[in-house]
């Protein structure tokens, strides 16, 4: 039986679909069966970072109405045999998506899948509403700014009344010289508020918009340091003790890092 | 025959005239007292006007038994009621006064869009996050970080306070009185109480130690039982 995560913000662009496409990759490299889904109707995007959208023929909506069966409409990766999409629709009728047919697919796939890595709309509408029906937990993605950790702090007010694990914090895009400036969130501001467990930090790389250009995500290059967080953030969901490593050059960081993954296990 | 009791006594006390009427008749026999009692005073526009607090020890008077009392005890006959007093109240009543008055202790953080509101005082074990806001028709006791709104004495009560660990709000509102954070960044403060200032009419945060100095009945139930 898989687990379905889903991958949330409130707030539009602080990198849902880019986490989504390289949890999801960093878990196949581990030999995980890993399905992707994207939720994000009319704006799908996780198909075109993960370098799959000529390959679409049938979407999530065309499942829901019974058009094609769940396995005609999943997409499967390039490089791995046990990662699959199942992709957004563009242009069919939004309201087609309903938290049971959610439901009804997510458990379909957990009988195959490990995992299903969920990738959320912005907003707190139908849209989030789905893409949280069928999840078993959440990793809510901020980024070190004010208006972006106040939508997080939102969206896992919203996931507090479900039945669900607490959620898990990933934050995103940090430059360690704003944050050493005080010109962005430290980390521990963020946690502090939001008071729920790190599961990881990504710097804000060069790496992720070129890999993302390319259609390959940056997690399938070794070299860069976006890629290892996110090699270790699929670490910690399997339950790995991981120390968060990004901000090396940054000793104080690290130490305080190091003792939020201590509180987790 | 048997000696006539009085029903309706009249005594004079340090703050003013206490009207008491024998609560183990019936009303109408006390109002007929009281109406030929006041009649014989024949009170007229030159006196001054006498005011009264009228006493009714284990008898309860509803509305319109007060508004009778009101109709005797009236500005014509040069008096006037400054409070009706009684030692019994109605249970629904009673209800209601402790739910004002109790102590609601919750623990979890309130997160942005979040509103938690309480009848009485609210002891939050937790933080209010920017965004988040607690209302509550007493106190506010937050052990823990206020960033965002704290809304006390809702109903109108002025002497209701707001306390916290560490505040640092983005506004702080008593009864009808709002504060709101300054334009710049501001460092927040420790163990302080916000409070409405009677003098400089405007709500001023003061140390914690300073409550005692300033608020001398701290739970709701004191203020009530003094001030009803
Ligand atoms: N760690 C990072 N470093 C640099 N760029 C990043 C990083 N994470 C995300 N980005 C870039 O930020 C942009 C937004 O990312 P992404 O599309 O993943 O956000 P999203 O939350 O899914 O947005 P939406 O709400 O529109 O769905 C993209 O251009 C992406 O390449
Ligand atoms: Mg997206």
């Amino acid at each position: 039986m898989g687990e379905a995560i889903v991958v949330t913000s409130g707030k539009g662009g602080v990198g849902k679909t880019t986490t989504t496409g390289n949890i999801g990759t960093a878990l196949a490299l581990m030999e995980k069966k890993v399905c992707l889904i994207d939720t994000d109707i009319g704006l799908r995007n996780l198909d075109v970072v993960m370098g799959l959208e000529n390959r679409i023929i049938y979407d999530i909506v065309d499942v829901i109405k019974g058009s094609c069966k769940l396995k005609q409409a999943l997409i499967k990766d390039k490089r791995f045999d046990y990662l699959a999409l199942l992709p957004a629709a563009q242009t069919s009728d939004k309201t087609a998506l309903t938290p049971e047919g959610m439901k009804k697919i997510i458990a379909e796939l957990k009988q195959e899948y490990d995992y299903i890595i969920i990738d959320c709309p912005a907003g707190i509408e139908q849209g989030f509403q789905n893409a949280i029906a069928g999840a078993d937990r959440a990793i809510v993605v901020t980024t070190p700014e004010k208006s972006s950790v106040r939508d997080a702090d939102r969206i896992v007010g919203l996931l507090e009344q479900e039945e669900m694990d607490p959620p898990n914090l990933v934050i995103n895009r940090i430059r360690s010289h704003m944050m050493k400036s005080g010109e962005m969130l430290d980390i521990d501001e963020i946690v502090q508020v939001l008071s729920i467990d790190l599961i990881g930090i990504v710097v804000d790389d060069e790496a992720v918009i070129k890999a993302s250009n390319d259609g390959e995500p940056v997690a399938l290059k070794s070299n860069s340091k976006a890629s290892v967080a996110y090699r270790n953030i699929a670490r910690r969901i399997l339950g790995e003790n991981v120390p968060l490593q990004s901000l090396e050059d940054e000793k104080g960081v690290l130490q305080r890092l190091k003792k939020f993954i201590g509180m987790r296990t | 025959m048997q000696e006539k009791r009085q029903l309706i006594t009249i005594k004079g006390t340090r703050d003013g005239f206490s009207l008491f009427i024998d609560d183990s008749c019936t009303f109408d026999t006390a109002l007929k007292e009281l109406k030929e009692k006041i009649a014989a005073a024949r009170p007229n526009k030159e006196d001054p006007m006498v005011a009264v607090t009228v006493k009714t020890g284990d008898r309860y008077l509803d509305e319109v038994q007060k508004t009778q009392l009101k109709e005797i005890i009236s500005e014509e006959n040069r008096f006037t009621i400054q409070a009706i007093e009684s030692d019994v109240i109605r249970k629904a009543d009673a209800l209601q006064w402790k739910e004002e008055s109790e102590i609601k202790a919750v623990n979890r953080t309130i997160r942005s869009g979040q509103v938690l509101e309480v009848t009485g005082d609210l002891l939050l074990i937790g933080d209010i996050n920017p965004g988040g806001k607690v209302v509550s028709t007493g106190n506010i006791y937050i052990m823990g970080n206020l960033y965002g709104i704290a809304h006390a004495g809702s109903g109108m009560d002025q002497n209701a306070f707001i306390a916290a660990s560490f505040m640092k709000p983005s506004q702080l509102r008593i009864a009808d009185y709002i504060s709101r954070a300054p334009d710049y960044e501001s460092s927040g403060v420790y163990m302080e109480c916000a409070l409405i200032d009677k003098n400089e009419d405007k709500i001023i945060i003061d140390r914690l130690k300073r409550l005692s100095h300033k608020r001398d009945h701290l739970s709701s139930f004191e203020r009530r039982m003094k001030n009803g």
